[in-house]
């Protein structure tokens, strides 16, 4: 599904990451973990295109998309949420859900001024489409709020739901967890395992291990900008050299 | 689910409803106001509401700023205005060639300008507005220099010339309303929605499949056409258009008025436009002191109504109607 091989990231001197390599397997839910500063929101920024490398080249399905920035590679059916939610404070909870649906739109700038017969029937099936996604993620009655006022947790669904709204077959997380009290994490899982089981391959950078645990079919742990381990979830938690890197070495 | 579906189109009709209310006002004033003096200031607020929309839609939606709009204004007026008086052009031919070249031009440079963000943008785009001042001063024997260019023709429909105050408000309006519905049906769909998430977070609407570079240079180039017709239109209307009139001064202005009005607010830019081009008449009275009593009242509305007149005039009425204090809960 999504293969990066020898991902290397130079900040001024600084090596972010060096020559990072794995790959993941369409459907999986998979899980990249590590200390802070092992560089793991620098790789999804990378594979996301926001960032360029160093070196090293992203494969999407077969496909080099070595480059490629944020809005072809939502074309292509990957997209991501941010670490501090990215939401249009602006812009009601249904509107951010609704530019979701940008790439399965087409009207241009004159179709929608002229409010061509196309536009609008085409603006009706992304207001339903929206509201199908605020469904899934449960904040359908939120439909109406602005975005800017809504609290943290719900901020969190409504940037799922906006990024599913993509219709993609990839979607990253970049710590979906953070900031959410114990009982929304338990609806958080409940809800990646949900778009698991639609077809979607999720892959989530999280501090939160209970829920990596949980939740990931395999786990990649990044330290120092390297890969330090790859496997399932028991295979991590046994690891020596993991456990060493977190909680520091007996030696 | 349904019922919000449905009140989306509920919203259309109200928008259409209120659109149709405005422009009945709009063509029923001129019988009340039928005064001579007060008609061509009316005009100008038409010209003005075309100018403030226009940037408004770059400004108020994509959030990208401009300080250099009077120039594009200029260069529509100065296009149409040398067409049809050197090379004696129908006006309603000069008109949309201006347009084209205008929107061209805004479409070359806004790629790389657009890359700016900021105070970097407003700086770029002052320039911008700066170069065409001095082009329009400059070449002489195009524009006539500071001196201007002077007789252009008025435009003419079926016979009838737009020679007096009430014929030229009626095509001015026509035009200026044409602009509003344009970006109202625009603000409201698809487009518009990408326009206000590039300017919530331009990372976040390119994450979804928006191009924001692509974007802002097409709403940027837009911004600029609208621009243009109101320069044409205005050259036509004034037959006699000098450097003077698009200077920095009254690109600034032109900020003002959709500040002042009502970032991301079509019916903002009209009161913004109507306030900003009536004041100054109105405060003629007050002699040398107009200015302060004109620069103090601004600064009073930006303190007092940081939503703009469209937010705040409603939030004013609700104070003064609504009895203070718990007495209605009572």
């Amino acid at each position: 599904m999504l293969e990066v091989s020898g991902i290397t990231q130079i900040f001024g001197g600084v090596t972010a990451l060096d020559s990072v390599s794995f790959a993941i397997s369409a459907g999986d839910i998979t899980g990249v973990i590590g200390p802070n500063g092992a560089g793991k929101t620098t790789l999804f920024n990378i594979i996301t295109g926001i960032y360029r490398q160093t070196a090293g080249t992203v494969h999407l399905e077969g496909k080099n998309v070595t480059g490629l920035p944020p809005e072809k590679l939502a074309r292509l059916a990957m997209v991501r949420t941010f670490q501090n939610i990215e939401l249009f404070g602006g812009m009601t909870v249904l509107e951010n859900v609704m530019v979701g649906m940008h790439t399965k739109s087409s009207a241009g700038l004159l179709a929608c001024a002229f409010k061509m017969p196309w536009s609008i029937s085409e603006e009706r099936r992304i207001r339903e489409g929206a509201m199908k996604w605020l469904e899934f993620t449960g904040i359908v009655d939120l439909a109406d709020h602005v975005a800017g006022s809504l609290p943290f947790g719900k901020g969190r669904l409504l940037e799922i739901a906006r990024a599913l709204a993509v219709e993609p077959r990839i979607i990253l997380m970049d710590e979906p967890a953070a900031g959410l009290n114990s009982q929304e994490t338990v609806g958080l899982a409940q809800l990646i395992k949900q778009i698991r089981d639609t077809g979607i391959t999720v892959v989530l950078v999280e501090h939160d291990m209970e829920l990596v645990m949980d939740i990931c079919d395999r786990i990649i742990v990044l330290n120092l900008g390297t890969k330090l381990a790859e496997g399932t979830p028991r295979e991590i938690q046994e690891s020596s050299a993991v456990i060493a890197a977190y909680l520091g070495d007996d030696d | 689910m349904e019922k919000l579906i449905r009140s989306g189109s509920d919203t259309m009709k109200r928008d259409l409803l209120l659109f149709i209310g405005f422009s009945v006002l709009i063509m029923v004033a001129p019988q009340l106001f039928a005064g001579g003096y007060l008609m061509n200031v009316l005009v100008f607020v038409g010209i003005n509401t075309m100018l403030a929309i226009a940037l408004n839609l770059l400004l108020g939606y994509a959030g990208q700023i401009s300080l250099g709009h009077a120039g594009f204004f200029g260069l529509g007026a100065y296009i149409s205005g040398i067409l049809t008086t050197t090379f004696s052009l129908n006006p309603w031919l000069a008109m949309p060639i201006a347009a084209l070249a205008v929107g061209c031009l805004a479409g070359v440079i806004g790629f790389p300008i657009l890359k700016l963000k900021g105070h970097y943008l407003a700086m770029a785009s002052l320039g911008l507005g700066i170069i065409m001042y001095i082009v329009f001063n400059e070449t002489v024997e195009l524009t006539g220099g500071p001196s201007g260019l002077s007789g252009i023709p008025n435009m003419k429909l079926a016979g009838v010339s737009f020679d007096s105050d009430v014929k030229n408000y009626y095509l001015i309006w026509g035009f200026t309303l044409a602009v509003m519905l344009f970006s109202i049906n625009l603000a409201n769909s698809r487009v518009g929605r990408a326009l206000r998430a590039v300017h919530d977070s331009e990372v976040a609407a390119q994450v979804l499949g928006v191009n924001a570079r692509l974007l802002k240079v097409q709403i940027f180039a837009l911004s600029a056409i609208i621009s243009s017709l109101a320069g044409s239109l205005y050259a036509h209307t004034m037959t006699f258009i000098s450097p003077a009139s698009f200077g920095f001064n009254f690109s600034i202005e032109l900020l003002t008025m959709v500040v002042i009005g009502g970032l991301g607010s079509i019916y903002g830019s009209f009161l913004g436009a109507a306030l900003l081009t009536l004041l100054p008449e109105i405060l003629r009275g007050a002699n040398d002191y107009d200015i302060i009593i004109y620069g103090g009242l601004l600064v009073l509305m930006v303190m007092y109504m940081p939503g703009g007149l469209v937010r705040g005039i409603p939030d004013l009425f609700k104070k003064i109607f609504k009895p203070k204090g718990g007495a209605d809960h009572a």
